[in-house]
């Protein structure tokens, strides 16, 4: 992940940054919380509906038993205690929900107590992460489509009553790259144990943050603003960013932040005032009558916990135990994320260099289908580039031609003619090409360790022209320095 | 009567609810409210400790259904019941404010 143009996790000196952070994300299940109908997204309008999640009087929910079952996954899968269960009504009045309540949890969610350890070891308490249903997507159409100058709304129900699990998240996180990792590890714990697709762009993962700050040294929770409408791990960071500012400065000035729900502008890259946080105790919870208790039994939790697959963080391990351990923690998250992590280290384990391993197939390996590629292949690639017999250009082709046809690399890249030269006539291009260049070869003799850099570049791109790519970069640097005497 | 909930909180309590009424209904409402509560205070003050809660009238817990897909409504049948209905939606006045 690359970090944002914006200043970010540096507070004014003297502030912390606290966060904490909901996220919803929506089961893959076949079908709805409490109804048979599909659980699709991207159909037509108002095609994904029937009496129950329309609300139509008469009708009765059902719970669909592997939203439970996937909730409960998920909740082990975050070290949580799963417990018996109730569900609960908040009742409020918007036509997103045509019941004019939603289905929650309150006060006896499923999952609670859990934790999340981010790549670099800081822990974020998991308070609890309770089922619910989703409710209908709303349209403001009008001029400029804002909310505000709307002629009239359109509403979908086809997302009324999809299944969801909100992750509540305890005050834990101390900056917005945090925030983003955070969001980032439990979407690969999502995939994971493969209860979402938890794609944000689409919406079926959805996040907000609470934000507040505190003097450096303090305890306290002081009043907090949560900020709703982040579609990316990028507006994510800004966010909290904009948003810890904002409070520092009404802090440093005397005044107080008002408990609000605020909206994330893209565009003008700020937060601006949404809801008054007061009624938010508003919402006359009490439990549905329709429904009776969840009660998970022991042995219903011991047979999840048997099921649940290697969670991300111990494949990380993994990678570290094998020697992966050189590659940096972004390419080892890479590699779990896009589940090639098994490839890399079944490729070290019959002798491939474990960081060329991961860096290949971290930068040039990227595709969706690499079925073909096997852990010997990947084996026998790394070994003719370690051995010099092929250069990191050459890998990169012969790696793709593997992908397509699944072919043995040595075929593959003597089918292209493909072979680094051998070092004697390297050597003597070099000399050719330094003989060439005098004032350049005698910078890089006398210059400092920049100039030297930029230099080499310039020489090895000398050399590559020469031997139209055939030569190894690496061998060719190194031979420079060998003629500068730089060991 | 007991005064457990006053006017004001009745009034707060029909705003949420959507319902309106005259200050006489209020006072009558408070009243039968309060009562409620009443009775309620009396349950509280029984010792239950070793009672598990009782959260449903019937001793069943878990009544689920397998996650599969069955046919939805037509969708003409279902517009056909609304007040107003634009491009496959259901169509409803502006709405000031956000979603909850």
């Amino acid at each position: 992940m690359s970090g944002t143009p914006e200043r970010e996790g540096t507070l004014a000196d003297g502030w912390e940054l606290v966060v904490g952070l909901e996220v919803h994300v929506e089961l893959s299940t076949a079908t709805k919380l409490f109804c048979g109908c599909a659980n699709r997204f991207g159909d037509e309008p108002n095609t994904n509906v029937c009496p129950v999640c329309l609300g139509l009087p008469g009708s009765l929910p059902v719970v669909n038993a592997a939203a439970v079952d996937f909730a409960m996954r998920l909740g082990r899968a975050l070290g949580c205690e799963v417990r018996p269960a109730v569900f609960a009504r908040k009742n409020y009045f918007y036509p997103d929900m045509p019941k004019d309540y939603q289905i929650s949890q309150y006060d006896q969610p499923t999952n609670t107590d859990g934790c999340l350890e981010l790549p670099d070891g800081h822990v974020v308490g998991i308070e609890r992460a309770h089922i619910e249903e989703d409710t209908g997507k709303t349209t403001h159409v009008g001029t400029g489509g804002r909310i505000h100058d709307a002629d009239y709304a359109l509403v979908d129900y086809n997302r009324a009553g999809v299944p969801l699990v909100e992750i509540v998240s305890r005050p834990d996180i101390r900056t917005a790259e945090q925030a983003r990792t955070y969001v980032r590890e439990l979407r690969a714990i999502l995939l994971a144990i493969g209860v979402s697709d938890a794609r944000m762009e689409e919406g079926s993962m959805r996040v907000d943050a609470n934000v507040s700050v505190r003097p450096v040294g303090s305890n306290e929770l002081r009043t907090r603003c949560e900020i709703k409408n982040l579609s990316s791990l990028r507006s994510l960071g800004r966010a909290i960013a904009f948003e810890a500012d904002r409070h520092v400065d009404l802090w440093s000035g005397g005044e107080r932040p008002r408990q609000e729900t605020r909206h994330w502008d893209e565009a003008q890259g700020r937060t601006t005032p949404g809801r008054s946080k007061e009624d938010a105790e508003d919402y006359r919870y009490f439990q549905d009558p329709d429904l009776v208790p969840l009660a998970p039994s022991a042995d219903q939790v011991a047979a999840i916990d048997a099921a649940l697959p290697v969670l991300p963080a111990a494949r990380r391990a993994g990678l570290l135990a094998a020697g992966v351990g050189a590659v940096s923690a972004e390419e080892s998250a890479l590699l779990v994320e896009r589940d090639q992590d098994a490839l890399v280290r079944a490729a070290v384990e019959v002798g491939a260099d474990p960081g060329l391993t991961a860096t290949r197939v971290c930068n040039d390996l990227a595709v969706d289908d690499w079925s073909k590629v096997t852990p010997d292949g990947l084996a026998a690639l790394i070994g003719l580039e370690t051995s010099g017999q092929i250069t990191a250009t050459q890998a990169k082709q012969v790696l793709a031609e593997m992908v397509e046809a699944g072919d043995d690399p040595a075929a593959i890249a003597e089918r292209r003619g493909f072979q680094a030269m051998a070092g004697d006539d390297l050597a003597a291009t070099v000399d050719q090409v330094i003989a060439g260049n005098p004032e350049e070869w005698q910078r890089f003799c006398s210059g400092d360790d920049a100039a030297r850099k930029k230099l080499s570049g310039f020489f090895i791109g000398q050399v590559m022209r020469a031997t139209r790519g055939q030569a190894d970069g690496g061998a060719v640097n190194r031979l420079l320095r060998g003629r500068a005497e730089l060991f | 009567m007991s005064g457990r909930i006053s006017r004001d909180e009745a009034a707060h309590v029909a705003r949420l609810a959507r319902l309106r009424f005259s200050d006489d209904e209020l006072d009558e409402l408070a009243a039968q409210l309060s009562a409620v509560l009443d009775h309620a205070a009396d349950v509280e003050a029984l010792d239950v400790s070793g009672i598990e809660p009782t959260s449903h009238p019937q001793p069943l817990t878990d009544v689920t259904r397998a996650d599969e897909v069955r046919p939805s409504l037509e969708r003409d049948e279902v517009l056909a019941q609304a007040p107003s209905v634009a491009e496959g939606q259901f169509r409803v006045p502006p709405i000031l404010g956000e979603a909850p």
